[in-house]
């Protein structure tokens, strides 16, 4: 639990400062800095354990079927981190209260700091690889929030956007990473995929693995090309920079690659990849830091250079690399974030941060020059200061690398001339400051008095700038050596720090030094040769690619989704016709290994007949109700079909529901225009000819295939089991009202609603044109002829007990709920036909919509009834009984549930047929049906 | 007789596709319906093409299929339903948008 409560902590204390946003900054500051403090002190209380050695492990079950699971892990590795994490926050939290200092936003950033610190600490907690992603991405999301923090400012918001896409895309690849890792070992827990490291450098997806991987971490940690990113997320707040691009978010990148050591490290592809990676951010960052003008950019490009730095010693692979890379990291935090304290001070005071404009500050604020000149001291590796140590141990490792060979000659030239630049830098930050002449042209001249208690922030970091400067060796032992113990499971010998005192490294620290001085001195014609260089912005580059990914995506769209069903419909068939083609590629034969069965002249004159018919109605479809009739011809020998091959449940329900569906249509078609006019182009019909061509044969093609091959269904089971289990002979029925029962009760629920929406849209639908336009007095005169209205009279009765008959029978003999309720409810169509709407409608007794609930009532509570007895639901029960009159008969409890059935077919279809009817009475709409 | 079979079934669907394509609505329902027959059809064909074996229990000795029809009869119920509703959508588009071209704008066919 305490393991969560770290980062629990930070992220439920960020509403604190939410809710007491208009009090005082004093207030509010101690209010965001109580919870990251905890979590600092927690850390504290744990770090002796942690730095024996101890691995702190704690999991909560989460899915555990995707081998997810909640676990977090402290060891050395991620103590050093998480105490970084919140350390240096608290000091950030602290600096905010001066740089905000009562504006209205400071609740804001509060709450951000403590999410994104959240975020960070869960990311170097996990122990669960797919947890980490979860708090990497957090991190990006969070980040942008706090680079677009001023958000009114354009430049904020493409910086943020910039940073996002490079971050969060990298994330896409680390996840792809990832997953791919977690697959290979099994498993996606931290311990187990670090034990794997052989298995997984043996794989084959090894080199992809690592690609994707890095993807991630280089985007993260903004290494050569992903570095981008960094320099225009200085349109942030400089808390922010200090803290995201100092001292955390750009080291996640770091921290992926030495958690994951032992998976991954200690290859050649690793060594080249990572080693040439971070060589080129290095020398791209401390080159171009040079030539900033601006104080943050030019952090910006030197942070660049530090990342690429430590990015350098990971590639070389080796646990005491990796040491040394940690203690540069370390460093680097401490002298970084005060230097971006002062930019952000400096910006503030005097309104610039050009720093053409800006020299000679000493005279104003003598002790922001001490702790400055510090500072960037140690970032120049001076004797007696942090980066002094670390910056030789770099070059004592440069010359021990002796594979591969371009590394072995070129690498301590390449480190000592980017230790020169990174000299030449530090002094420019310093020196052009607070010296330099005296100020050109400030905003704010004389600049803002600078109160004493704003530097306390910088305070503690320089000291630690110093303390690291006076005993290197006791945090290289204490602290470097588990930490490395933690990341590599290798355990390092003591680090010897007198070898450091003389020889090569010494000679390159000079050389770095004096060159440095050399170039910084020599600045000006420098200047004047970048100033000629053409000017390059990334940011506009990467807007503008941006916007024309936008508009190709847009573009994309609308030619796919124009609006137009008929394009949607091409385009989906022909989706269809290519995918189903080429999955069938593997089929050596359509024909299969059956035989036919011979031709039948009956059968022969129907496929004709119906194959003409389907032509034609394609062909004159334009001429509407020729088409309308030529369909139902083709309905009609659908039901002989149905009929001629054992299939009399279907044939009965084609029959009536043929007659419905034509007399539906005729309905509509009197609203409608009679004939379509002719749009298509003949182009267009030759496309759509060749695409209906296509879905056709290929459904033909299958069909064949199919029928031409063995056959095996799993239908034994439900010829077998009918009579025994669902006491009737009719298996078709039964498995509709026993076997699949549950299936029947969604359908008839499917008809039900399609009949009310039917209903609903009719009630509101008003066909004005109508009347005047088609309507035939003589013909309405005659509309009920007296023959037929009689003949219906007389037709209502036997069809309703033929109906019945249906029904009953219908368990055992072709028949059952649906085809009666289609039949009762063709016998009132007819009525309805016959003596018209309003005479009909008076004489009908119930109405549709109540039949529709009672009958999906009935279905329901039928069903429920075998819950109430113990039984699943839907179990039926049969019996046979000896009933007067009639004889014995079979009860089964499915005839209820088929009443279910029938009452919602005979509701659904007469509310339908009903509410068309009453658009197209004489005297128009009338009260609506059902 | 497969072979007729499957002709005639691809024929009927290569109609309903067409009509599917064309600009109204009409059209469009013609099409629907005559899709629906093909895939009726075509499900029902997959439990084969018997004569005189209803899936009745004593009727005869081999039964056919039970299962494609008992799915065919519910299609052909539900097809039912949704041509009407269909049908009633293109009734109030055309009322509503007055044009009963399928894009709800009158003949403005879409490039190629």
């Amino acid at each position: 639990m305490k393991l969560a409560l770290i980062f629990l902590l930070p992220l439920v204390g960020a509403f604190l400062p939410l809710g007491i946003a208009r009090k005082s900054s004093w207030l509010l500051a101690s209010c965001a800095a109580l919870p990251a403090l905890a979590s600092f002190f927690l850390l504290v209380s744990l770090t002796p354990d942690l730095l024996a050695g101890q691995v702190l492990i704690q999991t909560w079950t989460w899915v555990p079927s995707l081998g997810l699971s909640f676990s977090l892990r402290l060891d050395a590795l991620s103590l050093i981190f998480a105490l970084l994490i919140t350390g240096i926050g608290c000091l950030i939290l602290l600096y905010a209260r001066f740089y905000f200092d009562g504006k209205p936003s400071a609740a804001r950033f509060y709450a951000l700091i403590l999410i994104f610190m959240a975020a960070m600490l869960g990311l170097v907690m996990s122990e669960n690889l797919l947890v980490m992603l979860v708090f990497w991405e957090m991190t990006s999301l969070v980040s942008f929030l706090l680079i677009g923090f001023t958000w009114k400012s354009r430049d904020a918001r493409r910086g943020a956007r910039m940073s996002l896409a490079i971050t969060a895309g990298g994330g896409l690849a680390l996840m792809a990473g990832l997953v791919l890792l977690g697959l290979e070992v099994g498993s996606w827990q931290l311990s187990e995929v670090l034990a794997a490291g052989d298995q997984i450098k043996a794989s084959e997806s090894y080199g992809l693995m690592l690609v994707l991987i890095l993807l991630g971490a280089f985007a993260k940690s903004a290494q050569f090309p992903f570095h981008l990113w960094l320099p225009h997320a200085m349109a942030a707040p400089t808390p922010v920079s200090a803290y995201l691009h100092s001292a955390t978010m750009v080291k996640a990148g770091i921290f992926l690659l030495m958690r994951l050591h032992p998976a991954l490290a200690d290859t050649p592809l690793w060594l080249d990849l990572v080693t040439l990676a971070g060589m080129t951010t290095l020398m791209l960052g401390a080159f171009v830091a040079m030539f900033m003008h601006d104080i943050k950019g030019l952090l910006a490009y030197s942070t660049l250079s530090h990342l690429g730095l430590i990015t350098l010693l990971l590639g070389l692979g080796t646990p005491l690399a990796l040491a040394i890379a940690l203690f540069h990291l370390i460093c680097h935090a401490f002298f970084k974030a005060p230097l971006f304290m002062m930019a952000g001070y400096v910006d503030q005071l005097t309104g610039s941060r050009d720093m053409q404009r800006i020299n000679g500050l000493w005279r104003y604020y003598p002790l922001l020059t001490l702790l400055s000149g510090l500072s960037a001291a140690a970032m120049a590796g001076l004797p007696l200061l942090s980066g002094y140590f670390s910056k030789k141990m770099l070059f004592a490792e440069s010359l021990a690398i002796t594979q591969p060979f371009w590394a072995a000659g070129l690498l301590p030239v390449w480190v000592t001339v980017a230790g020169l630049f990174s000299v030449a830098y530090s002094m420019r930050i310093f020196h052009n400051v607070f010296f330099n002449g005296r100020p050109v042209d400030l905003p704010n001249y004389p600049p803002k008095p600078l109160l004493k208690k704003a530097l306390l922030p910088l305070i503690p970091l320089v000291l630690i700038t110093l303390l690291i400067g006076l005993w290197p060796d006791w945090l290289f032992k204490h602290w470097m050596l588990p930490a490395a113990l933690a990341a590599t499971q290798v355990s390092l010998p003591e680090y010897d720090f007198t070898q450091l005192s003389g020889g090569w490294p010494l000679y390159m620290s000079l050389f770095a030094l004096i060159g440095g001085l050399a170039f910084y001195a020599a600045r000006g014609p420098l200047f004047a040769i970048h100033a000629r260089l053409p000017e390059v912005d990334a940011k506009n580059i990467f807007e503008r690619s941006m916007h024309g990914l936008t508009d190709w995506t847009r573009s994309l769209v609308y030619n796919l989704e124009n609006g137009s069903l008929q394009r949607y419909l091409a385009l989906i068939l022909m989706t269809c016709v290519l995918l189903v083609g080429w999955s069938l590629q593997g089929l050596s034969s359509w024909q299969g290994s059956l035989a036919m069965t011979p031709l039948e002249p009956g059968f022969v004159l129907g496929c004709l007949v119906m194959a003409m018919a389907a032509i034609s109605v394609a062909k004159i479809h334009r001429h509407r109700l020729p088409a309308l009739l030529l369909l139902g011809v083709i309905g009609l020998l659908i039901t002989l079909f149905f009929a001629r091959f054992s299939a009399p449940d279907l044939a009965l329900t084609q029959l009536s529901v043929e007659v419905m569906a034509v007399v539906i249509m005729m309905l509509a078609l009197s609203f409608l225009p009679q004939e379509s006019p002719q749009e298509s182009t003949k182009l267009r019909k030759t496309r759509d000819l060749l695409l209906a061509g296509g879905v056709g044969s290929l459904v033909g093609l299958l069909a064949f295939a199919v029928l031409t091959r063995p056959f095996s269904s799993i239908s034994d089971f439900f010829l077998a089991q009918s009579v025994e289990g669902g006491g009737g002979t009719n298996v078709v029925n039964v498995i509709l009202v026993d076997f699949r029962g549950f299936d029947t009760l969604g359908e008839i629920t499917v008809l039900g609603i399609a009949a009310v929406a039917v209903f609903a849209f009719t009630r509101e639908l008003h066909l004005k044109e109508r009347v005047t336009s088609n309507l035939n007095l003589q013909g309405v005169a005659e509309a009920h002829p007296i023959i037929l209205s009689v003949t219906a009279r007389l037709v209502l009765p036997i069809a309703l007990m033929v109906s019945a008959y249906i029904f009953l029978r219908g368990h055992n003999l072709p028949g059952g709920g649906f085809i009666a309720g289609l039949i009762t409810a063709v016998a009132f169509t007819l009525q309805y036909m016959a003596g018209g709407l309003v005479w009909a409608q008076e004489r009908m007794r119930t109405q549709f919509r109540p039949l529709i609930g009672a009958g999906l009532l009935i279905a329901t509570f039928t069903g429920m009834g075998s819950l109430v007895l113990g039984y699943p639901f839907l179990t039926s029960t049969f019996g046979h009984f000896d009933l007067p009159l009639l004889g014995e008969i079979e009860l089964a409890s499915v005839l209820l549930f088929d009443l279910g059935v029938y009452a919602v077919v005979v509701g659904a279809t007469l509310l339908i047929l009903g509410n068309l009817g009453r658009l197209m009475t004489v005297a128009g709409p009338g009260k609506e049906v059902g | 007789m497969e072979a007729l079979f499957a002709v005639t079934l691809g024929i009927l669907t290569t109609s309903g596709v067409y009509l599917l394509l064309r600009g109204r609505t009409f059209s469009v329902i013609l099409g629907l319906t005559l899709l629906s027959h093909a895939v009726n059809i075509f499900l029902f064909s997959m439990g084969r093409l018997q004569q005189g074996s209803p899936a009745l229990i004593g009727f005869t000795d081999h039964p056919g299929d039970p299962l494609p029809q008992a799915l065919v009869l519910t299609a052909i119920v539900i097809g039912f339903a949704m041509t009407a509703f269909t049908v009633v959508l293109a009734l109030k588009a055309a009322v509503e948008l007055r044009s009963d071209h399928v894009d709800g704008e009158d003949p403005n066919e879409d490039r190629l």
